[in-house]
Protein backbone atom coordinates (compact mmCIF):
# COMPACT_ATOMS: atom_id res chain seq x y z
CA UNK A 1 0.00 0.00 0.00
CA UNK A 2 1.31 3.33 -1.18
CA UNK A 3 0.28 7.02 0.29
CA UNK A 4 -1.64 9.27 -1.31
CA UNK A 5 -1.26 13.00 -0.29
CA UNK A 6 -4.11 15.04 -1.12
CA UNK A 7 -3.50 19.17 -1.36
CA UNK A 8 -6.48 21.00 0.78
CA UNK A 9 -7.65 24.10 -0.97
CA UNK A 10 -9.88 26.81 0.83
CA UNK A 11 -12.50 29.27 -0.06
CA UNK A 12 -14.00 31.26 2.91
CA UNK A 13 -12.88 29.34 6.00
CA UNK A 14 -14.44 26.08 3.84
CA UNK A 15 -12.93 22.99 2.06
CA UNK A 16 -13.15 23.58 -1.81
CA UNK A 17 -15.36 21.20 -3.56
CA UNK A 18 -12.38 20.37 -5.98
CA UNK A 19 -10.07 19.20 -2.69
CA UNK A 20 -13.28 16.95 -1.33
CA UNK A 21 -13.42 15.49 -4.63
CA UNK A 22 -10.21 14.30 -4.81
CA UNK A 23 -10.04 13.17 -1.11
CA UNK A 24 -13.26 11.16 -1.95
CA UNK A 25 -11.69 9.35 -4.99
CA UNK A 26 -7.98 8.59 -3.32
CA UNK A 27 -10.51 6.99 -0.28
CA UNK A 28 -11.35 4.30 -2.83
CA UNK A 29 -7.84 4.07 -4.27
CA UNK A 30 -6.86 1.26 -1.72
CA UNK A 31 -4.41 3.50 -0.40
CA UNK A 32 -3.46 5.40 2.61
CA UNK A 33 -4.56 8.96 1.90
CA UNK A 34 -3.01 12.21 3.40
CA UNK A 35 -4.70 15.26 3.83
CA UNK A 36 -2.11 17.94 3.09
CA UNK A 37 -2.86 21.90 4.30
CA UNK A 38 -1.31 25.29 4.66
CA UNK A 39 -1.75 28.28 6.48
CA UNK A 40 -4.42 30.03 9.09
CA UNK A 41 -7.43 27.62 7.95
CA UNK A 42 -5.35 24.51 7.66
CA UNK A 43 -5.53 24.37 11.72
CA UNK A 44 -9.55 24.58 11.83
CA UNK A 45 -10.25 22.13 9.02
CA UNK A 46 -8.53 18.89 10.38
CA UNK A 47 -12.13 17.38 10.64
CA UNK A 48 -13.46 18.82 7.51
CA UNK A 49 -10.72 16.61 5.71
CA UNK A 50 -11.29 13.83 7.69
CA UNK A 51 -14.89 13.70 7.07
CA UNK A 52 -13.63 13.24 2.99
CA UNK A 53 -11.62 10.44 3.58
CA UNK A 54 -8.01 11.66 4.94
CA UNK A 55 -6.56 8.91 7.39
CA UNK A 56 -3.94 11.30 8.17
CA UNK A 57 -3.80 14.97 8.14
CA UNK A 58 -0.44 16.99 7.81
CA UNK A 59 -0.52 20.86 8.18
CA UNK A 60 0.87 24.06 9.44
CA UNK A 61 -1.06 26.76 10.75
CA UNK A 62 1.61 29.04 9.83
CA UNK A 63 0.31 32.61 9.07
CA UNK A 64 2.80 32.62 6.06
CA UNK A 65 1.04 30.28 4.33
CA UNK A 66 -1.80 32.65 4.23
CA UNK A 67 -0.90 34.07 0.92
CA UNK A 68 0.64 31.77 -1.66
CA UNK A 69 4.62 32.31 -2.04
CA UNK A 70 5.65 29.60 -4.54
CA UNK A 71 9.62 29.29 -3.05
CA UNK A 72 7.60 29.16 0.61
CA UNK A 73 4.81 26.37 -0.76
CA UNK A 74 7.56 24.70 -2.89
CA UNK A 75 10.10 24.46 -0.14
CA UNK A 76 7.10 22.91 2.36
CA UNK A 77 4.97 20.58 -0.01
CA UNK A 78 8.58 18.84 -0.68
CA UNK A 79 9.04 18.42 2.38
CA UNK A 80 5.74 17.02 3.59
CA UNK A 81 5.96 14.93 0.50
CA UNK A 82 9.57 13.37 1.53
CA UNK A 83 8.67 13.25 4.85
CA UNK A 84 5.22 11.40 4.62
CA UNK A 85 6.58 8.93 1.63
CA UNK A 86 4.15 9.60 -0.74
CA UNK A 87 4.49 8.55 -4.11
CA UNK A 88 1.19 9.85 -5.52
CA UNK A 89 0.13 13.75 -4.99
CA UNK A 90 -3.24 15.20 -6.06
CA UNK A 91 -4.12 18.49 -6.24
CA UNK A 92 -7.02 20.44 -8.09
CA UNK A 93 -5.80 22.30 -11.09
CA UNK A 94 -6.42 25.34 -9.41
CA UNK A 95 -4.28 28.70 -9.85
CA UNK A 96 -1.83 28.12 -6.57
CA UNK A 97 -1.70 24.23 -7.61
CA UNK A 98 -0.64 24.94 -11.48
CA UNK A 99 1.96 26.93 -10.36
CA UNK A 100 3.39 25.11 -7.10
CA UNK A 101 3.40 21.66 -8.20
CA UNK A 102 5.18 21.70 -11.06
CA UNK A 103 8.12 23.12 -9.53
CA UNK A 104 7.89 20.91 -6.40
CA UNK A 105 8.39 18.08 -9.79
CA UNK A 106 11.12 20.02 -10.34
CA UNK A 107 12.69 19.68 -6.98
CA UNK A 108 11.54 16.07 -6.03
CA UNK A 109 12.95 14.85 -10.17
CA UNK A 110 8.72 14.24 -10.14
CA UNK A 111 6.55 13.68 -12.61
CA UNK A 112 3.70 16.34 -12.93
CA UNK A 113 0.30 16.04 -15.40
CA UNK A 114 -2.19 18.68 -15.16
CA UNK A 115 -5.53 19.53 -16.49
CA UNK A 116 -6.48 15.69 -16.10
CA UNK A 117 -10.26 15.41 -16.53
CA UNK A 118 -10.01 11.50 -15.52
CA UNK A 119 -7.78 9.39 -13.25
CA UNK A 120 -7.25 5.94 -12.44
CA UNK A 121 -4.86 4.91 -9.73
CA UNK A 122 -4.52 0.85 -10.03
CA UNK A 123 -1.75 -0.07 -6.99
CA UNK A 124 0.85 1.87 -8.37
CA UNK A 125 -0.02 3.04 -11.48
CA UNK A 126 -0.93 6.04 -12.51
CA UNK A 127 -3.35 6.83 -15.62
CA UNK A 128 -4.55 10.32 -16.45
CA UNK A 129 -6.50 11.34 -19.35
CA UNK A 130 -6.28 14.90 -20.39
CA UNK A 131 -7.40 17.07 -23.52
CA UNK A 132 -4.68 18.63 -25.92
CA UNK A 133 -4.65 20.80 -28.68
CA UNK A 134 -7.31 22.93 -26.96
CA UNK A 135 -9.21 19.70 -26.72
CA UNK A 136 -9.33 18.89 -30.43
CA UNK A 137 -7.68 15.24 -28.92
CA UNK A 138 -7.55 13.32 -25.51
CA UNK A 139 -4.57 11.58 -24.36
CA UNK A 140 -3.64 9.20 -21.58
CA UNK A 141 -0.65 10.66 -19.38
CA UNK A 142 1.22 7.85 -17.86
CA UNK A 143 4.35 8.01 -15.56
CA UNK A 144 7.71 5.91 -16.53
CA UNK A 145 10.75 6.55 -13.68
CA UNK A 146 8.96 8.68 -11.57
CA UNK A 147 9.41 8.34 -8.40
CA UNK A 148 6.28 10.42 -7.15
CA UNK A 149 3.67 11.11 -9.35
CA UNK A 150 1.93 14.49 -9.31
CA UNK A 151 -1.45 14.88 -10.87
CA UNK A 152 -3.66 18.20 -10.88
CA UNK A 153 -7.26 17.21 -11.59
CA UNK A 154 -9.98 19.75 -13.57
CA UNK A 155 -12.53 20.81 -10.99
CA UNK A 156 -15.63 19.18 -11.03
CA UNK A 157 -14.73 16.02 -12.97
CA UNK A 158 -14.59 13.48 -10.13
CA UNK A 159 -18.33 12.72 -7.99
CA UNK A 160 -18.82 14.23 -4.44
CA UNK A 161 -20.60 12.44 -1.50
CA UNK A 162 -21.80 13.66 1.28
CA UNK A 163 -19.49 14.18 4.32
CA UNK A 164 -18.99 11.28 6.32
CA UNK A 165 -19.26 13.42 9.59
CA UNK A 166 -18.34 10.28 12.18
CA UNK A 167 -15.11 9.62 10.48
CA UNK A 168 -11.85 11.11 12.56
CA UNK A 169 -7.87 10.97 11.78
CA UNK A 170 -5.01 11.57 13.12
CA UNK A 171 -3.38 15.16 13.14
CA UNK A 172 0.34 15.67 12.50
CA UNK A 173 1.29 19.96 12.26
CA UNK A 174 4.49 20.55 10.67
CA UNK A 175 7.57 23.48 11.23
CA UNK A 176 8.57 23.41 7.81
CA UNK A 177 12.50 25.08 7.03
CA UNK A 178 11.83 28.24 5.89
CA UNK A 179 14.02 28.95 2.60
CA UNK A 180 15.22 32.37 2.32
CA UNK A 181 12.86 34.06 -0.01
CA UNK A 182 13.75 35.86 -2.91
CA UNK A 183 9.55 36.46 -3.97
CA UNK A 184 7.85 38.72 -1.67
CA UNK A 185 3.82 39.10 -1.76
CA UNK A 186 3.39 42.71 -1.64
CA UNK A 187 -0.62 42.75 -1.87
CA UNK A 188 -3.93 41.03 -3.08
CA UNK A 189 -6.11 43.16 -5.29
CA UNK A 190 -9.70 41.47 -4.63
CA UNK A 191 -11.64 40.29 -7.47
CA UNK A 192 -14.77 41.95 -7.74
CA UNK A 193 -16.48 38.93 -7.88
CA UNK A 194 -17.54 37.00 -5.12
CA UNK A 195 -19.28 34.12 -7.25
CA UNK A 196 -17.27 30.58 -7.65
CA UNK A 197 -14.38 31.07 -10.22
CA UNK A 198 -15.26 30.05 -13.84
CA UNK A 199 -12.59 27.43 -13.75
CA UNK A 200 -14.51 25.89 -10.40
CA UNK A 201 -18.36 26.81 -11.78
CA UNK A 202 -20.85 24.17 -12.18
CA UNK A 203 -23.23 26.78 -14.44
CA UNK A 204 -21.83 29.08 -16.15
CA UNK A 205 -23.57 31.91 -18.88
CA UNK A 206 -21.23 33.69 -21.08
CA UNK A 207 -22.34 36.07 -23.03
CA UNK A 208 -20.73 37.60 -26.74
CA UNK A 209 -20.93 40.13 -29.08
CA UNK A 210 -24.90 39.14 -29.66
CA UNK A 211 -25.42 41.39 -26.64
CA UNK A 212 -25.01 44.38 -28.31
CA UNK A 213 -23.79 46.31 -25.91
CA UNK A 214 -21.76 45.98 -22.62
CA UNK A 215 -24.77 47.26 -20.03
CA UNK A 216 -26.68 43.92 -21.94
CA UNK A 217 -24.43 41.66 -19.55
CA UNK A 218 -26.86 42.52 -16.77
CA UNK A 219 -29.35 40.04 -18.21
CA UNK A 220 -26.62 37.63 -18.02
CA UNK A 221 -25.93 38.76 -14.05
CA UNK A 222 -29.83 38.37 -14.02
CA UNK A 223 -30.20 35.03 -14.93
CA UNK A 224 -26.67 33.54 -13.15
CA UNK A 225 -28.32 34.96 -9.53
CA UNK A 226 -31.27 32.52 -10.30
CA UNK A 227 -28.96 29.57 -11.16
CA UNK A 228 -25.87 30.11 -8.65
CA UNK A 229 -23.70 30.61 -11.84
CA UNK A 230 -20.81 32.43 -12.75
CA UNK A 231 -20.81 34.79 -15.65
CA UNK A 232 -18.47 34.65 -18.31
CA UNK A 233 -17.64 35.59 -22.02
CA UNK A 234 -16.30 35.47 -25.61
CA UNK A 235 -12.75 36.93 -26.36
CA UNK A 236 -14.48 39.55 -28.92
CA UNK A 237 -16.44 41.73 -25.86
CA UNK A 238 -13.28 41.37 -23.56
CA UNK A 239 -10.90 42.86 -26.65
CA UNK A 240 -13.96 45.25 -26.99
CA UNK A 241 -13.50 45.93 -23.17
CA UNK A 242 -16.66 45.19 -21.85
CA UNK A 243 -16.01 42.97 -19.40
CA UNK A 244 -12.41 41.94 -18.05
CA UNK A 245 -10.11 39.19 -18.85
CA UNK A 246 -10.62 37.69 -16.03
CA UNK A 247 -13.79 36.64 -17.25
CA UNK A 248 -12.69 35.44 -20.90
CA UNK A 249 -13.61 31.71 -21.90
CA UNK A 250 -11.37 30.49 -24.56
CA UNK A 251 -7.72 29.66 -25.86
CA UNK A 252 -6.26 32.73 -24.46
CA UNK A 253 -8.73 32.90 -21.55
CA UNK A 254 -9.81 29.97 -18.86
CA UNK A 255 -10.92 26.48 -19.59
CA UNK A 256 -13.84 25.82 -18.04
CA UNK A 257 -15.87 22.18 -17.77
CA UNK A 258 -19.38 22.97 -15.89
CA UNK A 259 -22.13 20.77 -16.20
CA UNK A 260 -24.02 23.49 -17.47
CA UNK A 261 -23.32 26.20 -20.05
CA UNK A 262 -25.11 28.51 -21.35
CA UNK A 263 -23.96 30.84 -24.39
CA UNK A 264 -25.60 33.46 -24.99
CA UNK A 265 -24.88 35.70 -28.49
CA UNK A 266 -21.70 33.24 -28.55
CA UNK A 267 -20.87 32.80 -32.08
CA UNK A 268 -18.41 29.81 -31.23
CA UNK A 269 -15.23 31.03 -32.63
CA UNK A 270 -12.63 28.12 -32.34
CA UNK A 271 -10.90 29.86 -29.83
CA UNK A 272 -13.94 29.78 -27.50
CA UNK A 273 -14.73 26.40 -28.46
CA UNK A 274 -11.44 25.74 -27.30
CA UNK A 275 -12.21 26.86 -23.71
CA UNK A 276 -15.45 25.06 -23.23
CA UNK A 277 -16.31 22.15 -25.14
CA UNK A 278 -15.16 20.07 -22.44
CA UNK A 279 -18.97 20.92 -20.63
CA UNK A 280 -21.42 18.40 -19.97
CA UNK A 281 -24.43 20.07 -21.52
CA UNK A 282 -24.13 23.39 -23.67
CA UNK A 283 -26.78 25.36 -24.26
CA UNK A 284 -26.50 27.99 -27.13
CA UNK A 285 -28.51 31.18 -27.83
CA UNK A 286 -28.19 32.77 -30.80
CA UNK A 287 -29.94 34.57 -34.10
CA UNK A 288 -27.67 32.85 -36.31
CA UNK A 289 -28.72 29.01 -37.00
CA UNK A 290 -25.11 28.70 -39.13
CA UNK A 291 -23.23 30.00 -35.95
CA UNK A 292 -20.63 27.19 -35.21
CA UNK A 293 -21.92 27.31 -31.78
CA UNK A 294 -24.92 24.99 -32.64
CA UNK A 295 -22.23 22.45 -33.62
CA UNK A 296 -21.29 22.21 -30.23
CA UNK A 297 -24.29 22.81 -28.75
CA UNK A 298 -26.42 19.94 -26.84
CA UNK A 299 -29.94 22.46 -27.44
CA UNK A 300 -29.86 25.16 -29.23
CA UNK A 301 -32.14 28.32 -29.37
CA UNK A 302 -32.35 30.66 -32.75
CA UNK A 303 -33.39 33.70 -31.12
CA UNK A 304 -32.33 36.91 -29.86
CA UNK A 305 -30.29 36.66 -26.59
CA UNK A 306 -31.53 39.98 -25.61
CA UNK A 307 -35.42 38.80 -26.05
CA UNK A 308 -34.63 34.98 -24.60
CA UNK A 309 -32.50 35.60 -21.73
CA UNK A 310 -34.86 37.74 -19.34
CA UNK A 311 -38.19 34.87 -20.02
CA UNK A 312 -35.22 32.73 -19.57
CA UNK A 313 -34.48 33.94 -15.95
CA UNK A 314 -38.34 34.19 -15.66
CA UNK A 315 -39.26 30.72 -15.78
CA UNK A 316 -36.05 29.56 -14.03
CA UNK A 317 -37.23 31.59 -11.21
CA UNK A 318 -40.29 29.57 -11.09
CA UNK A 319 -38.95 26.50 -12.15
CA UNK A 320 -36.52 26.38 -9.00
CA UNK A 321 -38.68 28.06 -6.88
CA UNK A 322 -40.99 25.17 -6.94
CA UNK B 1 22.90 42.02 -19.54
CA UNK B 2 21.00 39.03 -21.02
CA UNK B 3 16.97 38.82 -21.43
CA UNK B 4 16.16 35.62 -22.30
CA UNK B 5 12.63 34.32 -23.53
CA UNK B 6 11.53 30.99 -23.67
CA UNK B 7 9.62 30.33 -26.69
CA UNK B 8 7.52 26.47 -28.47
CA UNK B 9 5.90 26.49 -31.58
CA UNK B 10 2.77 24.81 -31.59
CA UNK B 11 -0.13 23.98 -33.98
CA UNK B 12 -2.52 26.59 -35.05
CA UNK B 13 -5.59 27.09 -33.14
CA UNK B 14 -7.13 26.48 -36.72
CA UNK B 15 -5.40 23.62 -37.63
CA UNK B 16 -7.41 20.33 -37.65
CA UNK B 17 -5.68 17.75 -35.51
CA UNK B 18 -5.41 13.98 -36.66
CA UNK B 19 -4.72 11.33 -34.49
CA UNK B 20 -1.46 9.26 -36.02
CA UNK B 21 -1.68 5.27 -36.86
CA UNK B 22 -0.22 4.75 -33.82
CA UNK B 23 -2.16 6.66 -31.21
CA UNK B 24 1.26 7.98 -30.03
CA UNK B 25 1.04 10.85 -31.12
CA UNK B 26 -1.39 13.44 -33.52
CA UNK B 27 -0.22 13.04 -37.19
CA UNK B 28 1.98 16.27 -37.98
CA UNK B 29 1.15 16.10 -41.71
CA UNK B 30 -0.34 19.27 -43.05
CA UNK B 31 -0.02 21.03 -40.17
CA UNK B 32 0.52 24.68 -39.65
CA UNK B 33 3.12 25.90 -36.82
CA UNK B 34 2.90 28.76 -35.21
CA UNK B 35 4.71 31.13 -32.38
CA UNK B 36 2.52 29.90 -29.45
CA UNK B 37 0.65 33.12 -28.72
CA UNK B 38 1.37 33.32 -24.85
CA UNK B 39 5.06 33.35 -25.89
CA UNK B 40 4.27 36.70 -28.27
CA UNK B 41 3.29 38.19 -25.15
CA UNK B 42 6.61 36.87 -23.41
CA UNK B 43 8.65 38.40 -26.69
CA UNK B 44 7.36 41.64 -26.81
CA UNK B 45 7.78 42.20 -23.04
CA UNK B 46 11.06 41.53 -22.98
CA UNK B 47 12.07 43.56 -26.29
CA UNK B 48 9.95 46.42 -24.90
CA UNK B 49 13.01 46.04 -21.96
CA UNK B 50 15.61 46.02 -24.51
CA UNK B 51 14.11 49.62 -25.81
CA UNK B 52 13.78 51.07 -22.11
CA UNK B 53 17.71 49.60 -21.33
CA UNK B 54 20.08 49.08 -24.14
CA UNK B 55 22.43 46.77 -22.35
CA UNK B 56 19.93 44.02 -22.62
CA UNK B 57 20.08 41.65 -25.35
CA UNK B 58 17.30 39.70 -25.88
CA UNK B 59 18.21 36.03 -26.48
CA UNK B 60 15.13 34.10 -27.29
CA UNK B 61 15.55 30.23 -27.23
CA UNK B 62 13.52 26.84 -27.57
CA UNK B 63 13.53 22.77 -28.04
CA UNK B 64 12.78 20.47 -30.42
CA UNK B 65 13.44 19.20 -33.73
CA UNK B 66 15.66 21.55 -35.14
CA UNK B 67 14.68 22.08 -38.74
CA UNK B 68 11.42 23.07 -38.06
CA UNK B 69 11.64 24.46 -34.46
CA UNK B 70 13.82 27.55 -36.09
CA UNK B 71 10.70 28.58 -37.45
CA UNK B 72 9.27 30.27 -33.85
CA UNK B 73 12.91 31.39 -33.28
CA UNK B 74 12.92 33.21 -36.68
CA UNK B 75 9.69 34.73 -35.48
CA UNK B 76 10.88 35.95 -32.16
CA UNK B 77 14.55 37.48 -33.89
CA UNK B 78 11.61 39.52 -36.59
CA UNK B 79 9.83 41.02 -33.40
CA UNK B 80 13.13 42.21 -32.31
CA UNK B 81 14.97 39.55 -30.43
CA UNK B 82 19.04 40.02 -31.16
CA UNK B 83 20.30 36.13 -30.85
CA UNK B 84 18.12 33.01 -30.81
CA UNK B 85 19.15 29.20 -29.90
CA UNK B 86 17.94 26.39 -30.45
CA UNK B 87 18.57 22.92 -28.42
CA UNK B 88 18.04 20.09 -30.53
CA UNK B 89 15.62 17.72 -29.63
CA UNK B 90 14.01 14.97 -32.02
CA UNK B 91 13.09 12.81 -28.87
CA UNK B 92 9.72 13.56 -27.58
CA UNK B 93 11.12 16.09 -24.10
CA UNK B 94 8.00 16.19 -21.30
CA UNK B 95 7.89 19.22 -19.36
CA UNK B 96 10.38 18.45 -17.17
CA UNK B 97 13.46 17.47 -19.64
CA UNK B 98 12.17 20.32 -21.79
CA UNK B 99 13.11 22.53 -18.47
CA UNK B 100 16.11 20.49 -17.80
CA UNK B 101 17.56 21.31 -21.01
CA UNK B 102 16.27 25.24 -21.07
CA UNK B 103 18.14 25.66 -17.92
CA UNK B 104 20.98 24.17 -18.82
CA UNK B 105 21.37 26.29 -22.14
CA UNK B 106 21.29 29.83 -20.11
CA UNK B 107 23.14 28.54 -17.78
CA UNK B 108 25.94 27.64 -20.48
CA UNK B 109 25.60 31.51 -21.67
CA UNK B 110 26.23 32.55 -18.52
CA UNK B 111 23.04 32.77 -17.16
CA UNK B 112 19.66 35.55 -17.49
CA UNK B 113 18.87 38.71 -15.98
CA UNK B 114 15.27 38.06 -16.91
CA UNK B 115 13.86 35.05 -18.47
CA UNK B 116 10.41 35.53 -19.76
CA UNK B 117 7.93 32.61 -21.06
CA UNK B 118 4.14 32.44 -22.08
CA UNK B 119 2.00 30.92 -19.72
CA UNK B 120 1.31 28.06 -20.85
CA UNK B 121 1.72 26.26 -24.42
CA UNK B 122 -1.25 25.97 -25.95
CA UNK B 123 -0.77 21.81 -27.78
CA UNK B 124 -0.73 20.28 -24.34
CA UNK B 125 -1.81 23.28 -21.96
CA UNK B 126 0.17 21.86 -19.02
CA UNK B 127 2.14 25.50 -17.86
CA UNK B 128 5.14 23.43 -15.99
CA UNK B 129 8.05 24.63 -17.79
CA UNK B 130 8.07 27.74 -17.10
CA UNK B 131 8.26 27.16 -12.72
CA UNK B 132 10.94 24.24 -13.76
CA UNK B 133 13.22 25.95 -15.40
CA UNK B 134 13.04 28.77 -12.31
CA UNK B 135 13.46 25.83 -9.62
CA UNK B 136 16.62 24.26 -11.96
CA UNK B 137 18.41 27.80 -11.69
CA UNK B 138 17.05 28.17 -8.28
CA UNK B 139 15.55 31.62 -9.37
CA UNK B 140 12.03 33.48 -8.25
CA UNK B 141 9.33 32.91 -10.65
CA UNK B 142 6.10 34.41 -11.18
CA UNK B 143 3.14 33.02 -13.61
CA UNK B 144 0.30 34.11 -14.88
CA UNK B 145 1.72 37.76 -14.85
CA UNK B 146 -0.50 40.56 -16.84
CA UNK B 147 1.48 43.63 -15.49
CA UNK B 148 5.41 43.91 -15.52
CA UNK B 149 7.71 47.14 -13.91
CA UNK B 150 10.92 46.82 -13.60
CA UNK B 151 13.18 48.18 -10.55
CA UNK B 152 16.55 47.57 -11.20
CA UNK B 153 17.42 45.16 -8.99
CA UNK B 154 13.84 43.62 -8.66
CA UNK B 155 11.08 43.29 -10.77
CA UNK B 156 7.10 44.09 -9.02
CA UNK B 157 4.09 42.38 -10.96
CA UNK B 158 0.39 41.00 -11.29
CA UNK B 159 -0.42 37.90 -11.18
CA UNK B 160 -4.10 37.16 -12.36
CA UNK B 161 -5.70 34.38 -9.77
CA UNK B 162 -9.19 33.06 -9.48
CA UNK B 163 -12.12 35.31 -8.93
CA UNK B 164 -10.51 38.53 -11.28
CA UNK B 165 -8.05 38.68 -7.78
CA UNK B 166 -4.62 39.97 -8.60
CA UNK B 167 -1.78 39.43 -6.50
CA UNK B 168 1.30 42.06 -6.38
CA UNK B 169 4.63 40.60 -6.23
CA UNK B 170 7.77 41.39 -6.18
CA UNK B 171 11.13 39.03 -7.16
CA UNK B 172 14.57 39.47 -6.85
CA UNK B 173 16.29 39.43 -10.06
CA UNK B 174 17.17 37.37 -11.99
CA UNK B 175 13.76 36.40 -11.85
CA UNK B 176 11.31 34.43 -14.19
CA UNK B 177 8.28 35.89 -15.63
CA UNK B 178 5.37 33.54 -17.25
CA UNK B 179 3.07 36.13 -19.41
CA UNK B 180 -0.48 35.93 -19.29
CA UNK B 181 -3.05 37.65 -21.95
CA UNK B 182 -3.31 41.61 -21.16
CA UNK B 183 0.28 42.15 -20.71
CA UNK B 184 1.31 43.71 -23.66
CA UNK B 185 0.14 43.83 -27.24
CA UNK B 186 2.74 41.84 -29.24
CA UNK B 187 3.95 43.83 -31.97
CA UNK B 188 3.74 42.71 -36.12
CA UNK B 189 7.16 41.84 -37.41
CA UNK B 190 8.08 44.36 -39.28
CA UNK B 191 9.35 43.83 -43.11
CA UNK B 192 12.77 44.41 -42.10
CA UNK B 193 12.70 42.27 -39.07
CA UNK B 194 11.82 39.72 -41.29
CA UNK B 195 14.64 40.19 -43.54
CA UNK B 196 17.06 40.33 -40.96
CA UNK B 197 15.47 37.35 -38.75
CA UNK B 198 16.16 35.56 -41.67
CA UNK B 199 19.66 35.97 -42.31
CA UNK B 200 20.55 35.48 -38.58
CA UNK B 201 22.53 32.61 -37.92
CA UNK B 202 20.55 30.68 -35.24
CA UNK B 203 22.92 28.39 -32.21
CA UNK B 204 22.27 24.97 -32.25
CA UNK B 205 23.00 23.18 -29.20
CA UNK B 206 22.37 19.39 -28.85
CA UNK B 207 20.85 17.97 -26.36
CA UNK B 208 23.42 15.34 -25.16
CA UNK B 209 25.86 18.22 -25.06
CA UNK B 210 23.38 19.75 -22.45
CA UNK B 211 23.75 16.51 -19.87
CA UNK B 212 19.65 15.68 -20.85
CA UNK B 213 18.52 12.30 -22.32
CA UNK B 214 15.34 11.49 -23.39
CA UNK B 215 14.88 8.93 -20.24
CA UNK B 216 15.29 12.12 -18.13
CA UNK B 217 11.17 12.72 -19.40
CA UNK B 218 8.59 10.98 -16.43
CA UNK B 219 5.75 12.03 -18.35
CA UNK B 220 4.49 10.00 -21.57
CA UNK B 221 1.11 10.34 -23.21
CA UNK B 222 -0.31 7.39 -25.30
CA UNK B 223 -3.45 6.49 -27.03
CA UNK B 224 -4.50 9.74 -28.67
CA UNK B 225 -7.90 9.91 -29.14
CA UNK B 226 -10.84 11.75 -30.72
CA UNK B 227 -13.47 13.75 -28.88
CA UNK B 228 -17.05 11.49 -29.22
CA UNK B 229 -18.55 12.80 -31.76
CA UNK B 230 -21.68 14.92 -30.42
CA UNK B 231 -25.17 14.15 -30.95
CA UNK B 232 -26.74 16.67 -33.31
CA UNK B 233 -27.93 20.13 -32.01
CA UNK B 234 -31.75 19.49 -30.39
CA UNK B 235 -33.35 22.92 -31.71
CA UNK B 236 -36.26 24.34 -29.42
CA UNK B 237 -39.03 25.88 -31.07
CA UNK B 238 -42.18 28.19 -30.39
CA UNK B 239 -42.01 31.56 -29.32
CA UNK B 240 -39.33 33.03 -26.46
CA UNK B 241 -41.35 31.53 -23.67
CA UNK B 242 -42.48 28.39 -24.93
CA UNK B 243 -38.61 28.08 -25.97
CA UNK B 244 -37.39 29.10 -22.19
CA UNK B 245 -40.18 26.84 -20.90
CA UNK B 246 -38.77 23.88 -23.14
CA UNK B 247 -35.60 24.54 -22.05
CA UNK B 248 -35.95 24.48 -18.33
CA UNK B 249 -37.91 21.05 -18.75
CA UNK B 250 -35.23 19.62 -20.50
CA UNK B 251 -32.46 20.54 -18.60
CA UNK B 252 -34.27 19.16 -15.58
CA UNK B 253 -35.78 15.85 -17.05
CA UNK B 254 -33.61 14.95 -19.60
CA UNK B 255 -29.98 16.75 -19.10
CA UNK B 256 -30.65 16.40 -15.29
CA UNK B 257 -28.07 19.38 -15.05
CA UNK B 258 -29.96 21.34 -12.44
Amino acid sequence: MSKILVFAEFQNGKLKRSSQELLQFAAKSGHTVLGFALGTQAGTANAELAHHGAQEIHFSKDASFDMYNPELFTAAASEAITKTGATIVLASASSTAKDLFPRVAAKLNAGVISDGTEITVSGDDVKVKKPLYAGKCFAMGTFENAPVKIVLMRANQLPVAPADTAKTAPATEHTFAAPSLKTIIKNIVKGTSEKLDLTEANIIVSGGRGLKEAGNFKLLHDLADVLGATVGASRAVVDAGWVPHSMQVGQTGKTVAPSLYIAAGVSGAIQHLAGMSGSKVIVAINNDPNAPIFQKATYGIVGDALEILPKLTEEFKKALHH
Amino acid sequence: MKIFVCIKQVPDTETKIKVAADQNGIDTTGIKWVLNPYDEFAVEEAVKFKEKNPTAQVWAITAGPKTRAVESLRTALAMGADEAIVVNADEKLDAISTAKALAAAIKAEGGAHLIFTGKLAIDNNQSSVPQMVAEFLQIPHTSVVSKFENQGESVLVERDVEGGAKEVVQMMNPSLIAANKGLNMPRYASLPGIMKAKKKVVKEVELSALGVAATDAKVKYVSYSLPAEKPPVKLLSGDASAQAAELIKLLRDEAKVL
